[in-house]
């Protein structure tokens, strides 16, 4: 059942993201912030967390999870250490993700090559 | 002495021969329709070397040698170089001729190159200033990619107006011997934009200038589309071929009988999954330089009209929003001087 | 051709220019998208299974998936994948690593620093700057309102 509901919801949520593509001509760039921002508005309404508690990885592994986790992030931080948490809060949740991908990012440079389509 | 005809054209007095021409593609290019005909088909699309932006001076070079070569002129004969290419300041035609120790015209036409430097070109032989001059133009799909859109490993999907850019470079040499096939005349295209500002449809960018120069050639020598065996655009593709016809049409002329692309003839849009064609300067001056060349020399085709077309902008331009210019410059090759 | 009003132009070049086919198109995204998420939870489980804190779950899950995604970037698959499934590989979280890997491989013949170092962040800036400010936003006006 957690795969069924993972795979609905991550899958419509892609959908979306297919439909603006096609239509409005938005380059994948576009599509990536414009997902990121809507889901830390989301998470910041309390509107994503029950998308979260339903679908599981099927709501954070799209990308508005991760705006969601910023949104999630920031209020924590206030919630533990007061005004800093504004400045901190955003940085700290989204850490482990963006480290990880700049430092893959940065491995794979010293080991591919670009390939021709 | 040259006279000039109506608004846009020229015509020549003196013999201007495509003395030889040499065409070297990529692997792509060389497993589609028109593969058997180009002289070089390269295995790899680094052609040994390090990156993309040296592999297409490489190209550039060793192709341009090969064009002097066929031609048995002798390189010392060239008096002048006119090439072009899509890359920032025309970087894979300067560093490819940078070892010739010749007289050096960079030129930017975008897709239009080859037809920029042939209409020059033949210009010069006119003028007398010189006997031999060298033309060519070349674009590299990987260099291309990277320098105005997104990185090859990218997961995006290309939407079906795109088009794919040809690898390679055609080269030509002109010269002022008796030799067919001659260009006989030039009309010079100016710039014309119809507001396109989507960069993954060139055709539709460049088909008002397309039909703009062919509407100027026709109306400058008075003559209808049958005075041609064939019309033939370099890049438009398949969007940008249905909308030169239909501007035409509205102008009167109806070329949907003798009219081909390049930029369609090149690759086999279903196995070869480019979409709406080939584009880039390369993709006008190689299949011009092998396939049609041999035609026009063999008498198959007496009279083409070659218009090769570009597309004006720059990242830059595009970013801010700007529509895309288009441009098309057409050259009169015939397989017998004073058809007319 | 001057003429021509760039309206009626602009009319003539969406009927003569062919669109894709979105009802296809969203399928394609619906199940690859819909794969990766369950990929994700294969993976959440699985670390749960192993007694790893439940807090931490999304911090693995999207680690493995942003590492998945840049080892199939670096041997030229995503970009066959992003072909096929267009939104379905941007969306999820390995389509930003693929944004991330993918100019940091094109750029590296102009060096580490400028190349590989500044080219990394072409397409992941935007994300985190937008992401950032937006969390920031948020931040405020939650601080104002509790």
């Amino acid at each position: 059942m957690d795969y069924l509901k993972a795979f609905i919801v991550g899958g419509l949520i892609c959908v979306i993201g297919q439909i603006l593509i096609d239509k409005t001509k938005l380059t994948s760039a576009r599509i990536l912030v414009l997902f990121v921002v809507s889901g830390c508005i989301l998470g910041g309404l309390g509107l994503y967390e029950p998308l979260v508690r339903f679908a599981n990885a099927g709501a954070t592994v799209p990308l508005p999870g991760f705006g969601y986790a910023l949104a999630k992030g920031v209020m924590n931080e206030i919630d533990t250490s007061g005004i800093t948490g504004i400045l901190t809060g955003g940085l700290k949740a989204s850490a482990a993700g963006i480290t990880v991908a700049i430092v893959c990012g940065f491995l794979a440079s010293l080991i591919f090559n670009p390939k021709e389509k | 002495m040259a006279k000039r005809i109506g608004k846009q054209s020229v015509k020549f007095d003196k013999s201007i021969s495509i003395k030889s021409t040499a065409a070297t593609v990529g692997p792509k290019e060389g497993e589609g329709p028109l593969g058997k005909y180009f002289d070089v088909v390269l295995e790899d699309i680094l052609a040994g070397e390090k990156s993309w932006e040296k592999a297409e001076s490489k190209i550039v070079s060793n192709n341009m040698k090969l064009a002097v070569e066929k031609s048995k002129i002798g390189m010392d004969k060239i008096d002048y170089i006119l090439a072009g290419d899509l890359l920032n300041q025309g970087s894979g035609s300067n560093y490819g001729v940078r070892d010739f120790n010749i007289p050096f015209f960079g030129l930017y036409g975008a897709c239009s190159t080859f037809g920029e430097s042939m209409c020059l070109g033949g210009i010069l032989i006119e003028s007398g200033a010189a006997e031999n001059v060298l033309v060519g133009a070349s674009s590299h799909f990987c260099a291309a990619e990277k320098q105005f859109r997104f990185p090859l490993d990218l997961g995006t999907q290309r939407p079906l107006t795109t088009t794919w850019t040809v690898t390679g470079d055609g080269a030509a040499v002109l010269s002022n011997e008796d030799n067919s096939p001659y260009i006989t005349a030039i009309t010079t295209g100016k710039m014309v934009d119809l507001g396109i500002t989507d960069a993954n449809n060139m055709g539709a960018a460049m088909a008002p200038a397309a039909a703009q120069a062919i509407c100027s050639n026709f109306k400058d020598f008075d003559i209808t589309p049958d005075y041609y065996d064939l019309i033939i655009t370099g890049d438009l593709g398949k969007v940008g071929m249905e909308l030169t016809t239909k501007l035409l049409k509205e102008e009167g002329y109806d070329i949907s009988k003798n009219f081909t692309d390049c930029g369609v003839e090149i690759f086999d849009p279903v196995s070869q999954d480019t979409h709406a064609g080939g584009s880039g300067c390369a993709c006008s001056a190689t299949v011009f330089s092998s396939y049609f060349y041999e035609k026009v020399k063999r008498g198959e085709l007496k009279r083409i009209l070659f218009v090769p077309t570009g597309a004006l902008m720059s990242s830059t331009s595009v970013q801010q929003g700007e529509s895309i210019p288009g441009i098309a410059h057409a050259a009169v090759i015939e397989n017998k001087r004073g058809n007319n | 051709m001057n003429k021509k009003s760039k309206q009626e132009y602009q009319k003539m070049v969406e009927k003569a220019s062919p669109n894709s086919n979105l009802i296809l198109d969203c399928i394609k995204a619906f199940v690859i998208g819909g794969l990766i998420c369950c990929i994700g939870q294969v993976i959440t489980n699985l670390f749960e299974y192993y007694g790893f804190s439940q807090n931490d779950l999304g911090i693995y899950t999207s680690s493995v998936l942003i590492f998945i995604a840049s080892f199939m970037t670096g041997m030229g698959w995503y970009s066959k994948l992003g072909k096929f499934a267009g939104a379905g590989s941007v969306v999820p979280i390995t389509g930003f690593s693929n944004s991330i890997t993918s100019p940091a491989i094109e750029f590296k013949k102009e060096g580490y620093i400028l190349g590989v170092g500044a080219k990394i962040f072409i397409i992941a800036g935007p994300v985190i700057l937008y992401g950032i400010l937006t969390s920031m936003a948020v931040g405020i006006i939650y601080y104002i309102l509790k």
